[in-house]
């Protein structure tokens, strides 16, 4: 008999206080004085309750690149930041470009128990952006696979771009789309901009996403297909997609958390911690890219957790991998970039964070509103803490987090997953407790 | 001082020291002993991630007349080509005990890097990143400008009033840069000639002016013109069409050579493109700095070992 | 407290007193070269040679010079970073008599280091050296030929030389040390 958690007096998205009654694989019950009969006791006051998160963008790095991360470790990142369920990106070696290991990953991340692991499918063979690959196969395949994406290379070629739009309408997927001309970014190590030319550094102009944005959203106009934008990054995307939405063109976007909080003058000292692709644009970017989030421009946030190895960050500026950890901090980066200047409240969090991306991806039992009846998956959240960020915080394999040494809003109290515990009291709970929990819950 | 990693942290007063101080060691590569005992034992390491002979045997010469000892440490046929990181590296020199490390490195900021790291105590010296800084570069520059005009009165003065043109690609250009920084800060006016293909998108920042004709920069009689190396792989990425037409707009040719004031220094840090960026005949002039340069490289970068290895660490 | 022990005229005694031992020991100005270690000791030996110039009017026109020693030190990397002076040596110095100048005479580590800084100017004939104030507590077997003052002190007191060309006042004051 799994066990069931009576979560005293938390609050909901909207203000109200309310226990919740976590048993029997569902929320039982919600409202207050619940009886805590035969249910372990969680004590929520001051904490906010919030649908688990869902991520629409992680690197889970397994298969391929066990090293930086594996599917264990990236999900219990994802836990400690109160996550319930990723969407691993398909730049894996091998490359999730078919059914085989599309449901490797899945099987992984069920036998792990921390979250749902959702594989997103290659858009081209081997991330080549040269051929198709199998997307019916894996959207038949026991993995589900409705997003598909070449994130880490653009489908820079039209033609293909506009196959794979048209090609998903079969299934009801969608392409997320790394927008980046790769000629216009050869070499490219940073914001192109005064500070570029300052520091010496190539130049990855806006104009090269924008660019891109610009003709997908009208390739997705003319074949009526879904089109996805990872990683907003440019105040010119913003406008382009305003623009796409308002002509009723079917487009998403999501913005990283550090898009939200990081400007590109960091990058002064050459400290490849922030090195990231897109990269880190001006202080206008970061306002426009807040400004669309809370107007809902911008759909989602969506970490683009990169796990890298400590010599992949620890060496000159060009040799430095791109990317940086971002599970375990996205919802603290949230609160201190668009919460706490007002610009969105706790029931836009759990929109942009949970109810959102779990419809973008076409995932189910996830972004459900906590309610009598929904799936078990939900983050407990003291909005109150407060903490100088240390990989003390970090719980998956890397630490190449851009945060270290800052001090950032929050904390996740407990997160739950299929109605059993992964976090509580802030710690991730043992491996072997949560994979047990999990064959538990599916038996 | 502690590292010296740019032109731009240098402040005026700073800047004049090492100038003046390289005007004293200008003066012992006069006399018969060309030696000074300074540095002995100190070991001065040269880590050349890239090559340029004629920078190296510069910081050798300006090392070796300090009496340091000198470690030349190529990264050619060396481990690091095998893939070594510059900390793995960073961390032998540390153990074979540098003072200084030299660092001449493809990658704009590694020297801060090293310098930033922990994985060595010693000072570093900029001699050349990426696309960032060459600031002894820009200090040569400098202190061949100073003793043109000023001659035997150059110590304690700046560059107040003089007027520099540097012409070519200002983009990939640390030696533009750490001249750009170096010169305004000593009260010169920089002005940059290039095709704009080859001028980073926003100089905004930059103390400068800025234009695209040389036949006008030309006609405003600069009291100096620097050409810079035009390298040719950058016509094949659509930079300019081809080298004719690179020099015919871009190039001190003979006719525009001709056109300045018969004081007007003309400056190129070397290695030239006779032809191309620069014609023989200016080149070769009186008006041409060129040798001086070289000399003077060795003064300047002895200046620059001696302030960074005297005086207490951390300094 | 500072204290002055030397005043204006007592430094011009001094320094004519000094002239004219020097131009005795020397027997004359022929092959004399007078070098100051900046900064005041290039001062007093500009001052030196107008006096040796006066006392005699066809003792060599370019007389004192200046020997900058901050490169010989031996003490570079233990104190702050020292900005050297120009050297200027009015003629070669093979053959010269060289008179070394200085203002206080302390350790003999200045001494000992324009020794070195001498050796690779070329070979004098002799060296031989004048300071203002010799205060004792030498580290180095090193005396002055021609002492303006001798000034006992305790190791902790500091002795300060002020003259007009620099300081804008001419004294020397002694201060500091155990009451």
């Amino acid at each position: 008999m799994a066990e069931s958690y009576l979560i005293r007096g938390a609050s909901l998205a909207d203000g109200t206080t309310s226990d919740i009654l976590l048993d029997g694989g569902i929320i039982a019950e919600v409202g207050t004085g619940l009886s805590a009969a035969g249910a372990r006791v969680v004590d929520a006051d001051g904490l906010i309750a919030l649908p688990g998160l869902v991520d629409l963008h992680t690197h889970l790095r397994e298969p391929g690149y066990e090293q930086s991360e594996t599917i264990l470790t990236g999900t219990r990142a994802a836990a400690a930041g109160g996550f319930t369920a990723v969407f691993a990106m398909a730049n894996t070696a091998p490359v999730a470009d078919t059914a085989g290991v599309v449901e490797q990953e899945l099987a992984l991340g069920d036998a792990a128990g921390y979250a749902t692991v959702q594989p997103i499918g290659a858009v081209t063979v081997g991330l080549q952006g040269e051929r198709l690959a199998e997307l019916g196969a894996m959207a038949r395949s026991r993995a589900n696979v409705r997003v598909f994406s070449d994130d880490g290379f653009c489908v820079s070629d039209a033609l293909l771009m506009r196959r794979a739009l048209e090609y998903v309408k079969a299934f009801d997927g969608v392409i997320a789309q790394h927008a980046q001309d790769p000629r216009l970014t050869q070499g490219a190590q940073m914001n192109e901009g005064a500070l570029s030319g300052e520091l010496g550094l190539a130049g990855w102009p806006a104009v090269a996403e924008e660019a891109i944005i610009a003709r997908d959203v009208l390739l997705a106009e003319h074949v009526g297909s879904r089109l996805h934008i990872c990683h907003v990054s440019t105040a010119g995307s913003v406008d382009v997609i305003r623009w796409a939405k308002a002509r009723g063109i079917q487009v998403t976007a999501e913005v990283t958390p550090h898009h939200l909080l990081l400007t590109e003058d960091l990058i002064s000292g050459y400290d490849a911690r922030f090195k990231v692709n897109p990269p880190l644009r001006r202080r206008e970017d970061v306002e426009a890219v807040r400004a669309a989030l809370a107007d809902g421009t911008i759909d989602i946030v969506a970490t683009d957790h990169a796990p890298h190895p400590s010599e992949s960050k620890e060496c000159e500026w060009d040799a430095a991998a791109n990317g940086m950890v971002g599970l375990e901090s996205a919802l603290s980066v949230v609160h201190a970039s668009v919460v706490e200047n007002g610009l969105l409240d706790w029931t836009d969090v759990s929109r942009v964070l949970s109810q959102t991306p779990a419809r973008i991806g076409r995932i189910r039992g996830h972004g459900e509103a906590i309610a009598v009846g929904a799936a078990p998956e939900i983050v407990l959240y003291d909005p109150s803490a407060s903490r100088s960020w240390g990989t003390a915080d970090l719980a998956g394999r890397s630490v190449n987090s851009p945060y270290l040494g800052r001090t950032l809003p929050g904390r996740v109290v407990a997160t739950f997953h299929h109605g059993y515990a992964t976090v509580l009291d802030g710690a991730v709970l043992e491996t072997a407790e949560i994979a047990a929990a999990a064959r538990e819950a599916r038996a | 001082m502690r590292h010296l990693l740019s032109t731009r942290d240098l402040s005026r007063d700073e800047a004049i020291e090492l100038l003046d101080i390289a005007e004293d060691m200008a003066d012992v590569q006069l006399r018969e002993v060309k030696k000074l005992p300074t540095l002995r034992g100190r070991t001065v390491v040269n880590l050349f991630f890239e090559d340029s002979t004629r920078t190296k045997v510069s910081f050798e010469a300006a090392a070796k007349r300090l009496s340091a000892d000198v470690i030349s440490f190529s990264a050619k046929g060396s481990s690091v080509s095998k893939g070594e990181s510059l900390k793995d590296t960073a961390q032998t020199l540390a153990a074979i005990g540098a003072d200084a490390v030299v660092i001449r490195h493809g990658s704009s900021g590694a020297p801060l890097v090293l310098a930033q790291s922990g994985w060595i105590d010693a000072g570093v010296l900029n001699a050349g990143d990426g696309t960032h800084e060459h600031p002894t570069q820009a200090l040569l520059d400098a202190f061949t400008l100073r003793r043109r005009i000023h001659g035997s009165a150059s110590r304690g003065r700046g560059l107040d009033g003089v007027r520099v043109t540097i012409v070519g690609d200002i983009l990939h250009s640390r030696v533009a840069r750490s001249n750009v920084w170096l010169l305004s800060t000593l009260g010169a006016e920089v002005n940059l000639v290039a095709p704009p293909t080859l001028l980073p998108v926003d100089l905004a920042n930059w103390p400068v002016s800025v234009g695209y004709d040389l036949d006008d920069a030309i006609d405003a009689q600069p009291d100096a013109v620097m050409m810079l190396r035009i390298q040719l792989e950058r016509m094949h990425a659509a930079f300019f069409p081809n080298s004719r037409e690179y020099s015919r707009a871009w190039g001190l040719d003979d006719e525009r050579f001709a056109r300045l004031r018969a004081d007007s220094i003309v400056m190129h840090p070397g290695p030239m493109n006779r032809g191309l960026e620069i014609s023989s005949r200016a080149a070769d002039s009186p008006q041409s700095s060129v040798l001086e340069q070289v000399a003077n490289g060795v003064s300047v970068r002895m200046a620059a070992l001696y302030l960074l290895l005297s005086g207490e660490k951390g300094e | 407290m500072a204290r002055t022990v030397l005043n204006h005229s007592d430094i011009s005694r001094a320094l004519t007193r000094i002239s004219h031992e020097i131009l005795e020991s020397n027997r004359g100005s022929a092959d004399l070269v007078i070098l100051g270690i900046p900064t005041r000791g290039t001062v007093l030996a500009r001052r030196i040679a107008e006096i040796i110039q006066r006392i005699e009017p066809d003792a060599p026109v370019q007389l004192a010079g200046s020997l900058d020693v901050t490169m010989y030190r031996d003490d570079l990397s233990r104190t702050r970073t020292r900005t050297p002076s120009p050297t200027d040596v009015p003629v070669g110095i093979d053959g010269k008599t060289v008179v070394l100048v200085d203002d206080v005479l302390f350790s003999g580590r200045t001494i000992r280091a324009a020794f070195d800084a001498l050796n690779d100017l070329g070979r004098a004939r002799a060296v031989r050296l004048a300071v203002l104030v010799d205060r004792g507590h030498r580290d180095f077997p090193i005396r002055a030929d021609f002492v303006g003052k001798n000034l006992p002190s305790a190791t902790s007191e500091r002795i300060n030389v002020h003259l007009s060309e620099i300081d804008g006042a001419e004294f020397v004051s002694i201060e500091g040390g155990e009451e």
